[in-house]
């Protein structure tokens, strides 16, 4: 049975220019030990899908419907202080700034430890031995003196490795890290993706990693999911999906990524126009009004997202170029 | 041999910090930018590239007047820019202008597109009224945007939309230079392609160079004959495109190319990655000697304690310079 299984899961806004569907019934299942890369642009629904698997999402304006079974229960039915027991413990999440999501106020030690006392009822001696070997394991130096430390001393690579060694203090199932490296620089950000992997091998945490950046997906996840206007709109595989992408918009996406080896002499292949409002939403596909090979009838009812016909694939376009799709459909 | 269109010799930006004497002398200096020497050539661009703390955005700000040049010198067809006054600058503004980084933050509220692009013009002493509407309508089709939205303010508009009404207002004064700090980073990638390639069509049409600031390697390699590497304040590393893509010479330049994703999951798993240790020194206390020493993966290649006692000058070899002791 897989360790968590998305089905129809929508999160929308109630909000003065109308109804925001941020997230708009996604479904998907993860494996245990496995990375899912969730990519899409800002405002494509990804992060918001990540908080809601935690029952983040605020409320009011949030309203969320759909289910989340994790480990054979169903999270998305928990009460308040039952999701509080999960949260940090069997799922944790590391976010995308690790300046704004440390306490300030608090040293290293105090907000590490916090974690083990609430969820494994240590002693605070015990919690601050096991924080500093945690400290440890992600690459940190001198993890007793780190614990004294508040988190303005550290730098930025370093406030995040404290940020992954708190997700990781409770060997959570299933770790969400939500644009982890984005605010670093890149020489950083190998580092951390590197001890992300190393953590994954060694404990067999389930990930999922949102981001907006293909690069670091193609190198971190078994599978992706790219998400446009609140849905998922083609998910397989990364190095088949990276090879064949099928959705329209997955494949713009990927062409107009510059890379270091790409032809400088064209001009970079880039999707016109701008993704849509989610207040106002276009009828039928979403991604019809910058679509290169969209037809009239794209417009009038939004597709699904079904299996192509290739194991472990799917997408949402129904004019996407597969072959046992297109022989299917006379 | 012609002169370049723009010569930085030297260029050299501390700040002052901390606590300040009775003098009122600063006790500390922030070496932001320590030394940067390059020349640019008319139509041509060189991409400035490093991560965050390394001091290229200041060298942009220094180079185009925002920053007093703390020594050093920055000549524009020969004529020396540091030392002039601001009512000196003004025929410069007009040839050197500048993009920005934040779409948002750089445009006012509050003036409708027309206002925002009718104040260079007007600034710059660029026709009549009716001669000047016709330009700003201009300048909008050169940069894909709605002539019909001349009227619109900047929140009527995209991230992608607002960075090319900010592209619009730098062409205004038909500038020679435009430097251009991490114009597309704010970006979201389909709409970074756009602006990117915007910014390559306008280079043709009107000719222009660009002093290009990104941390995005791929992105610089797309829009610039030349690249300089900087890392602390200094430059380590200056080629032309290709040669610095293909054959880095500078231990620094070879971890931040192999520190860049790839968006292509076979290449990802083959290609070595060289993952520096440590984080990026503080200017306020650069190491001593080579500011890469303690991080570099070849320091045990050069004999002796070279590395951390002499800092390495920047040696023109050919097309192409570096800043190492390695032979």
């Amino acid at each position: 049975m897989a360790l968590l299984t998305v089905k129809d899961l929508a999160v929308r806004f109630e909000t003065h220019h109308g109804t925001v569907r941020a997230v708009d019934g996604i479904s998907f299942d993860m494996e245990e030990g496995e990375t899912l890369g969730l990519v899409g642009e800002s405002g494509s629904g990804k992060s918001v899908t990540n908080l809601a698997l935690l029952g983040l999402i605020p409320s009011p304006p949030g309203v969320m419907s759909g289910q989340v079974h994790f480990d054979g229960q169903e999270i998305s039915a928990l009460s308040e202080p039952e999701l509080r027991k999960v949260r940090g413990n069997r799922i944790a999440m590391i976010f995308q700034d690790p300046m704004t999501s440390l306490n300030p106020l608090l040293t290293i030690g105090r907000q590490m430890t916090e974690v083990l006392e609430l969820h494994k009822g240590r002693s605070r001696s015990e919690a601050l031995r096991l924080s500093a070997t945690g400290l440890g394991e992600v690459g940190l130096s001198e993890p007793e003196k780190r614990l004294a430390q508040y988190p303005h001393e550290l730098s930025g690579g370093m406030r995040q490795r404290v940020m992954i060694a708190m997700g990781l203090l409770c060997e959570p199932r299933l770790l969400l890290a939500d644009e982890p490296t984005t605010a670093l620089d890149v020489t950083i950000q190998a580092q951390i993706l590197e001890l992300m992997a190393e953590v994954q091998r060694k404990h067999g945490t389930a990930i999922i990693l949102v981001t907006h950046d293909l690069g670091v997906v193609a190198g971190t996840a078994d599978r992706v999911a790219v998400m446009y206007a609140g849905r998922i709109v083609e998910e397989g595989p990364t190095s088949q999906l990276f090879q064949t992408p099928h959705h329209p918009y997955t494949q713009g996406l990927l062409s107009s990524v510059p890379r270091l080896d790409s032809d400088t002499s064209h001009d970079l292949s880039s999707i016109p126009g701008t993704p849509p409002d989610l207040a106002d939403m276009p009828s039928g596909c979403a991604f019809a009004p910058r679509c290169p090979i969209a037809q009239p009838e794209c417009t009038k009812t939004r597709p699904g997202l079904l299996p192509s016909g290739i194991a472990g694939r799917s997408n949402a376009c129904p004019l996407a170029a597969s072959p046992s799709q297109t022989e299917a459909r006379p | 041999m012609t002169r370049p269109l723009l010569e930085v010799q030297e260029l050299t930006k501390h700040f002052p910090v901390g606590p300040r004497t009775l003098m009122g002398k600063a006790q500390q200096h922030l070496r932001a930018v320590d030394g940067v020497s390059f020349n640019i050539e008319r139509g041509l661009s060189l991409g400035l590239v490093g991560e965050s703390g390394c001091g290229k955005s200041t060298c942009a700000r220094t180079i185009v007047g925002l920053h007093p040049a703390t020594s050093g010198s920055v000549r524009y067809e020969g004529t020396e820019l540091t030392t002039l006054s601001r009512r000196g600058w003004l025929p410069y503004r007009r040839k050197i202008q500048m993009i920005f980084q934040d779409p948002y933050a750089s445009l006012d509220p509050r003036q409708t597109v027309a206002q925002i692009l009718d104040e260079p013009l007007k600034l710059f002493g660029l026709g009549r009224p009716r001669e000047r509407r016709l330009r700003i309508l201009s300048l909008l089709e050169a940069v894909g945007l709605n002539p019909r939205h001349v009227q619109r303010y900047p929140h009527e508009f995209s991230g992608g939309q607002r960075q090319r009404i900010g592209i619009a207002r730098a062409l205004a004064g038909e500038p020679d230079l435009i430097v251009c700090d991490e114009p597309v980073s704010a970006l979201d990638v389909s709409i970074q392609a756009q602006i990117v390639n915007l910014l390559g069509e306008l280079r043709e049409r009107f000719d222009l160079a660009y002093l290009f600031i990104a941390h995005d390697l791929a992105v610089v390699r797309h829009l610039c004959e030349r690249i300089a590497v900087m890392y602390l304040g200094r430059l380590v590393e200056e080629a032309p495109r290709e040669e610095l893509f293909k054959n880095p010479a500078h231990p620094y330049t070879k971890a931040l190319l192999s520190a860049v994703p790839y968006p292509d999951p076979e290449v990802e798993r083959t290609r070595e990655r060289i993952v520096l240790g440590g984080d990026v020194p503080s200017p306020l206390t650069p190491p001593s000697g080579c500011p890469f020493h303690p991080r570099c993966h070849q320091v045990g290649e050069v004999s002796g304690d070279r590395c951390s006692r002499e800092v390495p000058a920047l040696v023109h070899e050919g097309q192409r310079s570096r800043a190492c002791h390695l032979d």
